[in-house]
């Protein structure tokens, strides 16, 4: 009901909007109901990142008050210093280095390979390939873990990093191959002929210039790959139970499962966890939207 | 598409409509057997990391199978056998009250959560279009740092918010008075715990679902909507028939993908109640996890997973078919 009059109040609003786009200009300004709502819904969707950002900075008494204290002033390093020094940080950090790197690079290439046989020919058994590629990534979690879990410790690669690089890729790369596959059919198939034309072979063709061309796609399929190993926690905290072969996110759980849990150093671990990925996401999130959506929408 | 017209060299039984594309006979005798070593390796990875374990699941199904067959499985003379009960596993499953209350309980949190993501995600997306071009990047970044907040830091953010002692929202409450929430605690009441679970699930799925539906709204061709409006069409009319069409792709793919995702939620249920989620706080995922690896009935727990996997199936039907059509026109 509400929806239907919102509707009719746009329709009266909107010539003035339509006016200055016609203008070349895009709705500079926007109306000042919608401008105000936006300013809402930024504040209400940061604020729980600025409050655990800002816990972490808090003294303990500034803390753990019955009036919460809504700037961290004066602060402290004190919970940074403690969650650095907790057990297993290090350890923890470097073993998820370790498998976020042999995932990232092998599932990139294996489904590079894979994305521009899809994108580029149309093969018997495309189809159930792309059938299987895609249905993989609806099998349920809790579905894979337990025979995952069973047949690890059978193969005894329980609590080795290799256990979970291999259940990372196989988890992960479907999801590469179908976003690389979005990135090479976006690229015309024509400039590969006219370089064939020109005198290429199909591969120097391929490798001089569509590859560059995708080369934007890789980047932003290696970083997603990066952000869903790195932040992977249940595969982790089931195949890795020894503490010296924990994940950082493994760890962070860590601080919860304690009878007391110390919010300052959970917060503080969570945020120095959150940075390289919030980093690598902000350098690839205008690749975000093309990436995923472009296939998508297009049609 | 790109050179729809030009005369095609695929062989017929190969025509596709949307296949004419120009192709020289060179690149049609490397595609032959190209295109089966491309997507080999990644096949064998698939088939030894996945198909193996889901063979696996569906054998487990059918056994019975606790911790003694585990033993038996890394030591030979220790333990016992697996031991083959045909469908038992299922039938439990279907004569227990608890897995019935479970199901129940997992079909409204994803028909909640579902609902209020992309209700929420879709109204952000048309905002966004609508607020001067400083907000839309301020609210486009906030969006991104959301998204890229990993999963675990967001539950735990969450779970401070809404801490007993000190959580800001219950203080926040108390001062808006809005009841008496002073050392509130929200996990006592099951509708109040879902209510936080429902927040930090929505908060996360918010980002993708709002940018997407904004790309896609923007994919929309201004004069189509002028025309239609010209010729006078309403708002909704507008919205039904010119723009809900060219929509309609990526809802299917949003909403499908929403089910599965909200259906499968488990780690933050599990981290929000301490790794000890007290039975009527059981999703089917968690119910499946427990019986598994906390009461060792590896057999159950896989019977329970391969129900969750052929509901899933049935969801992704709707996803896999558009996926596989937008494929076919690129």
């Amino acid at each position: 009901m509400s929806a239907i009059s919102a509707r009719g109040e746009r329709a009266v609003r909107k010539p003035a909007v339509r006016g200055k786009r016609a203008g070349g200009v895009k709705s500079k300004h926007g109306s000042l109901i919608a401008n105000v709502i936006g300013v809402l819904v930024i504040l209400v969707m940061v604020f729980p990142v600025y409050w655990a950002v800002s816990t972490s900075f808090k003294r303990g008494l500034d803390m753990n008050k019955a009036t919460p204290e809504w700037f961290p002033v004066p602060g402290t390093l004190q919970h940074y210093v403690s969650a650095w020094n907790k057990d297993f940080f290090l350890s923890s950090l470097k073993n998820s280095a370790i498998v976020v790197s042999i995932v990232v690079v092998v599932s990139i290439a294996v489904a590079f390979f894979a994305a521009v046989a899809v994108a580029r020919s149309r093969f018997r058994g495309r189809r159930a390939y792309i059938a299987i590629i895609i249905g993989i990534q609806m099998i349920p979690q809790t579905a894979l873990i337990i025979p995952l879990f069973v047949m690890l410790s059978h193969a005894h690669l329980q609590n080795k990093l290799l256990g979970l690089c291999l259940t990372y890729m196989a988890v992960i790369l479907p999801f590469c191959v179908w976003t690389l596959r979005g990135f090479v059919a976006n690229i015309p198939k024509d400039l590969e002929d006219a370089a064939m034309i020109d005198g290429c072979t199909r591969t120097g063709a391929f490798m001089r210039v569509t590859f560059p061309l995708i080369a934007p796609g890789l980047i932003a399929t290696s970083i997603f790959a990066f952000i869903q190993a790195w932040n992977e926690f249940v595969f982790a905290y089931i195949i890795m139970q020894n503490n010296d072969k924990w994940t950082a996110s493994v760890w962070l759980a860590s601080f919860i499962t304690q009878q007391q849990i110390d919010w300052g150093g959970l917060m503080a671990g969570a945020t120095m966890l959150a940075i390289p990925i919030v980093i690598l996401f902000m350098s690839v999130q205008r690749f975000v939207a093309t990436g995923l959506t472009a296939g998508a929408v297009k049609g | 598409m790109a050179a729809a017209g030009t005369p095609t060299l695929e062989s017929p039984s190969r025509q596709r409509p949307t296949a004419g594309r120009r192709q020289s006979v060179a690149s049609r005798v490397a595609k032959r057997g190209g295109p089966y070593l491309l997507i080999l390796p990644s096949l064998a990875v698939i088939g030894v990391i996945l198909a193996w374990p889901l063979y696996n699941l569906f054998v487990l199904a059918f056994q019975k199978f606790g911790l003694p067959q585990i033993l038996h499985m890394s030591h030979p003379k220790a333990g016992k056998a697996p031991e083959w009960v045909g469908f038992a596993n299922f039938s439990k499953a279907f004569h227990d009250p608890q897995f019935w209350s479970t199901l129940q309980r997992t079909a409204i949190f994803t028909a909640v959560n579902v609902a209020a993501t992309l209700i929420i995600g879709t109204a952000i997306a048309v905002l966004m279009g609508r607020v001067a071009k400083s907000i839309r990047l301020m609210l486009t970044a906030v969006l991104i740092f959301v998204w890229a907040t990993p999963q675990l830091v967001g539950l735990t953010i969450w779970n401070w918010l809404f801490d007993q002692e000190f959580g800001v929202v219950n203080y926040v409450l108390t001062k808006l008075h809005l009841g008496h929430f002073l050392h509130h605690s929200w996990y006592t009441q099951p509708w109040q715990g879902f209510m936080v679970v429902t927040f930090v699930v929505v908060w996360g799925a918010i980002p993708f679902i709002a940018i997407t539906m904004h790309a896609a709204l923007t994919q929309v061709p201004e004069e189509l909507v002028e025309a239609a409006r010209v010729d006078g069409a309403s708002p909704l009319q507008v919205f039904r028939n010119v723009m809900l069409p060219i929509l309609r792709p990526i809802l299917v793919i949003l909403t499908s993908l929403s089910i599965i995702w909200d259906f499968q939620v488990f780690t933050q249920v599990y981290i929000l109640r301490d790794n000890r989620p007290e039975p009527w706080y059981f999703l089917i995922s968690i119910f499946s996890f427990v019986t598994s690896f906390k009461a060792h009935d590896y057999g159950y727990g896989s019977a329970l997973a391969i129900i969750t996997l052929l509901i899933m199936a049935f969801v992704s039907i709707f996803y896999i078919r558009q996926l596989i059509r937008i494929s076919e026109d690129q």
